[in-house]
């Protein structure tokens, strides 16, 4: 049945481990060593893809995705006829997982990347209005791709990590206009503007019994009840989704302030990784 | 073409800027452009059984947002190989009718956005349906909007939500659908579509209103935690206005029935 939503399978995993993980977890032991609100070890390098306008690719323990922004011409949409546009894409190829089957961006692929494009989108980041070129006619248009390469769990974190690092490091190709038609002038470039202050990131938190954790691992989702993801830019939030179970209303004030925690030393990581560009493609 | 009473004449706004301002000028005072208090639903309607065919159905309105809803099973799953062995699927599909949008025809094919909406009702209905009681078989809850005028989600939620339970289908509880927002500073629920357009945030939240658990959370805009928060507590508020008239529906329903059949 086309484009109907259907319950997942769960993941195949023996009875006996599921159980032991999840007890584990609830005695707040994870099975790598890390505390409840401690991140994997993050590795961003940024710019290293040569063909895309900006790019990054980045760890999150063995989690690896690669973003790269190709920047294009478009018009406006019309009810903003002077701002630019960001599309996210978020791809999951059959390399990334033994599970993954070829096929166009599945509900779970399209779900991360509206999530993506909604932080970045609402944080401020990018001043939608200095991409426009001639007000009502041309704009710039952001085309952000995100490709899993190794899913190792929480995706989200790692692909808006990758995106807003990607942006980051972006050239705008001079507009040259040209009577009524606009071409990029590719070998010129300046930096696309970005409000760095404003970094949009997500923070992902799974829920096992009462055990609230963050950066869960691939094993951790697939033991957990359920599933958050909270959008932060500064001290505001700016975007948060459900995915799995149920919350209590406690388990909401509880990730909510922590969220805008943990995401001041992830912004820290961002912006050290921002400062040294790679030249080197390095997966 | 709004039945809702307005406080200002929306067929004299020139452009989004003028009643994005005006909007804004509206919520210092704490009002909205609709006359409504912040805490204020539109008004809702319920009624179940409004599909013959179907097992289950239900049409609900929150002001001149219109969702209905129909509920085929539990029924044998084709494809086979997509059949649980130890509870039954559920299937959701929201789609929007070509003409529920003010604007432009909206093309039928399945977008981005309805495909994510599927994804977050069906998951904001999974943890309320006992699906463990028909192993092998499939529950298929089918959303169309009919008009779109803001908070089509959680319209669609409480739809499903009434026409699970008109099909009889068991459940642990019922789980209401409800938008909050903000302009501003103000805080205010069940947005109309120049609020979820102009507004400076939106989150809409699904509440399970006797174990008071959260099955949907979404949010875009801008809020402090604080502001979140606020919203949570005033969408706890509306979801018990919107489970007294579902719950009050239901039992009428079996009520009449008992009527007929002695």
């Amino acid at each position: 049945m086309y484009s109907v939503s259907i319950t997942t399978q769960p993941e195949i995993l023996p009875q006996l481990r599921r159980e032991s993980l999840r007890r584990i977890i609830e005695q707040g032991v994870r099975s790598d060593g890390r505390g409840k609100f401690d991140y994997r070890k993050i590795a961003i390098h940024v710019g290293s893809v040569r063909t895309a306008d900006g790019s990054a690719i980045v760890h999150l323990g063995n989690t690896k995705v690669i973003a790269g922004v190709k920047v294009g011409i478009g018009v406006p949409f019309p009810d903003t006829p002077d701002e630019g546009a960001l599309i996210v894409n978020l791809e999951m190829p059959p390399i990334a997982a033994p599970t993954i089957e070829p096929g166009p961006p599945d509900e779970n692929a399209i779900e991360i990347a509206r999530v993506v494009d909604r932080t970045i989108r609402h944080s401020g980041f990018i001043d939608f209005k200095s991409l426009c070129i001639v007000p009502g006619k041309h704009v710039y248009m952001l085309w952000v791709d995100v490709y899993v390469l190794n899913h190792d769990g929480n995706l989200y974190d790692a692909a808006c990590i990758a995106a807003t690092a990607a942006l980051a490091s972006t050239t705008l190709p001079r507009a040259v206009i040209e009577q009524d038609q606009v071409r990029l002038a590719r070998e010129e470039r300046a930096p696309l503007k970005v409000n760095v202050d404003a970094l949009p990131l997500t923070i992902t938190f799974a829920k096992v019994g009462n055990t609230i954790l963050v950066d869960p691992t691939l094993e951790e989702e697939n033991v957990c009840d359920s599933k958050i993801t909270v959008g932060v830019a500064k001290d505001k939030i700016v975007a948060i989704q459900k995915t799995d179970g149920a919350l209590t209303r406690d388990n909401i004030g509880q990730m909510i302030p922590k969220a805008v925690e943990l995401y001041r030393s992830l912004r820290e990581i961002v912006i050290n990784a921002l400062q040294s560009p790679h030249r080197e493609l390095i997966i | 073409m709004s039945s809702q009473p307005t406080l200002i004449d929306l067929s004299k706004i020139t452009s989004p800027a003028e009643l994005r301002r005006i909007m804004h000028d509206l919520a210092r005072e704490g009002k909205r452009i609709d006359g409504r208090a912040p805490d204020q639903m539109r008004p809702i309607r319920m009624e179940v059984g409004i599909l013959s065919n179907a097992d289950g159905s239900a049409l609900v309105t929150y002001g001149d947002t219109v969702a209905i809803a129909a509920v085929y099973g539990p029924r044998e799953v084709h494809p086979r190989h997509l059949a649980l062995p130890d509870r039954a699927i559920l299937r959701v599909r929201y789609h929007m009718t070509p003409f529920s949008t003010p604007d432009e025809r909206k093309r039928p094919e399945p977008t981005r956005r309805e495909i994510e909406i599927s994804k977050v009702i069906r998951q904001a209905l999974e943890p309320v349906v006992l699906l463990e009681q028909f192993p092998r078989t499939t529950i298929d809850v089918f959303i169309e909007i009919l008009q779109a005028d803001g908070s089509t989600r959680v319209a669609s939620i409480t739809a499903a939500s009434l026409a699970l339970a008109d099909a009889g289908i068991p459940m642990k509880d019922l789980v209401l659908g409800v938008s909050v927002g903000k302009i501003g500073d103000l805080i205010i629920v069940d947005l109309n579509r120049y609020e979820d357009a102009y507004g400076d945030g939106d989150m809409p939240i699904a509440i399970m209103y006797n174990k008071g658990l959260v099955t949907l959370l979404q949010a875009d805009g801008q809020w402090s935690p604080e502001e979140i928060m606020r919203g949570v507590e005033l969408a706890y508020k509306a979801a018990e206005s919107i489970y007294r008239a579902a719950r009050d529906v239901i039992k009428s329903k079996y009520v009449e029935a008992a009527k007929t059949t002695q």
